[in-house]
């Protein structure tokens, strides 16, 4: 009997849907791919989630994709999902998984025996600079307020954040290192979740927090955090808040966003991915996506994106080894 | 004045033909999986957030209030009728309900659970028109050592469950505070009692553990002491509905879940199971006839199915001010807001006021219509005790396990409920109670981070659990409750001696 009403509750709430669903009907003119399998090693409804289903959205509208299939298996920073994607999409040249930033530094706290290293670099696709920010009751006005008084003693600074390893806690002990401190003597207070880290730096429980920048942005707007440094290369837009670099702090930190391949496809597999994912990027659906997210283009593709990989990856196994978690 | 005429806006939009389908679909849908053990409301919401590209946002989150509504009025049915949780802010709910289903008083039990939601679940939303943004603020006082100060106060509270050996039910707090340990430690990155296991990085789901200690012991219990003929529950004996003295013994404990519910809502660390428990502990003290709790108490169904449903509604009190979420569910819908392009936060009600107002109105709606929902469907459920046992609980299993496997597609969450259900099913045999566990298992993560968090903000210093004000007062409220039953009792023998 249960079953029967299951279903019959779904049919509703897809009858309801799709009295809304008056899209045009994609052309098949362009079509690049058949279908596409799309991993996600997270939960519905996180970050990577909504990159998966944006890429779907952007794909889908613009006739490149025929149809998507999506599978979840979230858990450990993607370190669950990663091993299952790796063992059962060998050589299968339609299917991408989502990573980025928190998958690089789960593999490295986990000591995860499969990691980034072991799918094909596609593409990147966005990034989100960090941001510091202190209560509005604070003493620090500025950042170089914050930075003496982290300079003269760092455990006298409280900073809530993320999960301990996590990109929040990195960008942190990047700071740390800058200002000639050694990272672990950081007073990282780590929350778990965007909810409990901002009610705590609301309520002044904790001297300043760090985190991405969106996850801040509206309490920034209201006023009711001051933002002291943001952890990007360049400026956010439409903020007047100043980068690190430019506090002459040489630190920079993102967390970015992309998609890998499965392993074992050749050469030709792969550029065609890349091909696809450079055609969804130029399609103004994703254009009017990031907008809408308000994520930051940071689209780079192929052999530039490995080497940016790369790159990332040693220098996140510094910090965590400095911050004693590797 | 201004709040009524916003209010009114909102009802408008709410009562569209289209937006009052939305809101019957999603409470429709919430008592579906709420009723299913192992499958929650946040998992149905997120499932549900591709529909954000296809209708508009206002009917989209009238549907996600609705099943988030559903799930707290569904959970309570198969806790009463069958001792399985669907929920784990109703594990409460299954102490004394499933005992007044026992004796056949299954009607009043369901009737008190529903109507109790509805009552607290009114009086919860009109808190959140009114004075959200005073609670909340409220709220943001409480940092981490008030937490650990408030969990001291629960674990006192928790003496109310253990049940007639103080010793077993201690060895089963143990048990779960183990349970909550494992998985990757918040404060230092390093993975505790996880055995090499990727999976249990993550730590293992309370949802998971709830389950397999009540559903699939519950079936495991049954099936090897089927012969016996023990345990027969009676189908039904007199009325469905409350009886005077039921409604005299519920009203209280309605409104006191209620006060209790909505400001846990509010707090981060709060969820809906603690404000359960509070409830329970508090009808029990306060009980006229105490000695009938653990033996079918209808106090202790309907405080505590209040509460779940007044802490509901204080969850949307933050996530609508500022743009907080403070429960999983509240987390998903705050990403389905993004898919519209508007960034939750404290200008959410100047800059969506319409979305927002109608978001509010639609619970008012929400909560009438299921309690109009529920009510007859009392007679219904209770015609579930009549299936047969074999097939009734065996559907269960089956179900049980469809839900633990799809909270993340685990095979290793499937393991830990079948372990924990032997578990569970040993217990039973030896008269251990099973409540203390999953409270050790909520509590004490809860307890241990709040703790590290207050120590690693005063620098070491442990004076501050009591140098705080509000600290300490939780901590002198926790002491009182321990020392003031024994010293009344040795003032009130003095007093016969003298």
């Amino acid at each position: 009997m249960t079953i029967r009403r299951r279903t019959f509750f779904v049919a509703t709430v897809a009858a309801l849907a799709s009295t809304q669903a008056l899209a045009p009907r994609p052309t098949r003119a362009q079509q690049r791919f058949e279908s596409i399998f799309m991993f996600i090693p997270a939960g519905p409804g996180g970050g990577w989630d909504s990159t998966g289903r944006a890429i779907e959205q952007a794909a889908r509208a613009a006739g490149l994709v025929g149809s998507f299939q999506f599978e979840n298996v979230g858990g450990a920073g993607g370190m669950v999902g990663l091993p299952r994607f790796v063992n059962q999409r060998r050589g299968q040249a339609n299917a991408l998984i989502v990573g980025g930033s928190v998958m690089v530094g789960a593999g490295i706290t986990n000591k995860s025996p499969i990691t980034i290293r072991d799918v094909v670099p596609i593409a990147r696709l966005t990034e989100e600079a960090g941001v510091v920010v202190v209560p509005p009751n604070s003493p620090h006005r500025d950042w170089a307020s914050l930075a003496a008084a982290l300079r003269a003693n760092p455990g006298s600074v409280s900073v809530g954040g993320g999960s301990a390893g996590g990109t929040d806690h990195i960008a942190l002990g990047l700071i740390l290192k800058a200002l000639g401190r050694n990272p672990r003597e950081a007073s990282y207070v780590a929350f778990a979740g965007g909810g409990p880290a901002q009610a705590a730096i609301l309520g002044g429980q904790v001297g300043a927090g760090i985190s991405g920048y969106s996850e801040f942005a509206e309490q920034i707007k209201a006023g009711r955090m001051r933002a002291l440094a943001t952890t990007g290369a360049e400026r956010i837009p439409g903020t007047d808040i100043p980068t690190l670099k430019e506090l002459g702090l040489n630190v920079t930190a993102a967390n970015w966003r992309g998609v890998f391949a499965a392993p074992g496809i050749t050469p030709a597999q792969r550029q065609a991915l890349i091909d696809l994912v450079t055609a969804v990027h130029a399609t103004p659906q994703w254009k009017e996506i990031l907008a809408q997210r308000a994520w930051t283009d940071a689209f780079l593709a192929g052999d530039a994106f490995a080497a940016f990989l790369s790159e990332d990856i040693a220098k996140t196994e510094t910090v965590l080894k400095d911050l004693g978690l590797a | 004045m201004e709040t009524l005429a916003l209010l009114a806006g909102g009802f408008a939009t709410a009562l569209s033909a289209q937006n009052l389908l939305f809101a019957f679909a999603g409470c429709f849908l919430g008592t579906a999986v709420g009723v299913l053990p192992g499958i929650g409301p946040a998992l149905t919401v997120a499932l549900l957030l591709p529909i954000t590209f296809k209708v508009p946002a206002a009917s989209a989150f009238i549907l996600f209030a609705g099943v988030y509504y559903g799930a707290m009025y569904g959970g309570s049915t198969t806790s009463i009728l069958l001792n399985t949780p669907g929920e784990s802010a109703t594990i409460i709910t299954a102490l004394e309900g499933f005992q007044m289903a026992k004796q056949g008083r299954a009607g009043p039990a369901l009737a008190t659970a529903a109507i109790g939601s509805f009552v607290a679940g009114t009086i919860a939303t009109v808190a959140l028109t009114f004075f959200a943004p005073i609670v909340v603020e409220l709220a943001l006082k409480l940092g981490p050592a008030e937490y650990f100060s408030l969990m001291v106060i629960a674990f006192v509270a928790v003496s109310a469950v253990l049940g007639s050996s103080a010793v077993r039910g201690l060895t089963m707090l143990f048990l779960g505070l183990v349970f909550g340990i494992v998985g990757v430690d918040l404060q230092t990155g390093q993975p505790r009692f996880t055995f090499g296991l990727i999976e249990l990085l993550d730590g293992i789901e309370v949802t998971i553990v709830a389950v397999g200690l009540f559903a699939v012991a519950e079936t495991l219990h049954l099936a090897s002491r089927h012969r016996y003929g023990e345990d027969q529950l009676l189908p039904l004996s007199g009325s469905l509905w409350l009886t005077r003295e039921d409604f005299s013994r519920s009203w209280k404990a309605w409104l006191r879940g209620a006060l209790i519910g909505f400001p846990f809502g509010a707090i981060p660390a709060g969820g809906a199971e603690l404000p359960t428990f509070f409830s329970y502990y508090i009808e029990r003290k306060l009980a006229g006839r105490p000695e009938e709790f653990g033996r079918g108490a209808i106090e202790g169904v309907a405080g505590p199915e209040a509460a779940n449903n007044a802490s509901a509604a204080g969850v949307l009190m933050p996530m609508l001010t500022l743009g907080l979420p403070t429960s999983v569910t509240a987390a998903i819908m705050l990403s389905a807001f993004q898919s519209y392009g508007i960034q939750p936060g404290p200008l959410l009600f100047q800059t969506q006021g319409d979305l927002v107002w109608s978001m509010i109105a639609s619970l008012y709606i929400g909560n009438a219509m299921l309690l109009v929902l529920n009510l007859p469907l009392i007679g219904l459920w209770v015609r579930v005790l009549r299936i047969p046992r074999p097939q009734l609980y065996g559907g269960i299993l089956v179900f049980a396990t469809i839900g633990a496997y799809g909270v993340a597609n685990s095979v290793i969450d499937l393991a830990v409920m079948y372990a924990v259900g032997l578990m569970g099913m040993l217990m039973k045999r030896y008269d251990f109670p099973v409540a203390p566990v999953v409270l050790g298992m909520i509590l004490g993560p809860l307890a241990e981070q709040s703790f590290r968090q207050a120590m690693t903000i005063s620098q070491g210093d442990v004076t501050t659990f009591v140098t705080r004000p509000i600290s300490a007062t939780f901590l002198a409220l926790a002491a009182a409750l321990v020392l003031a039953p024994p010293v009344l009792r040795a003032y009130a023998v003095s007093r016969a001696r003298a």
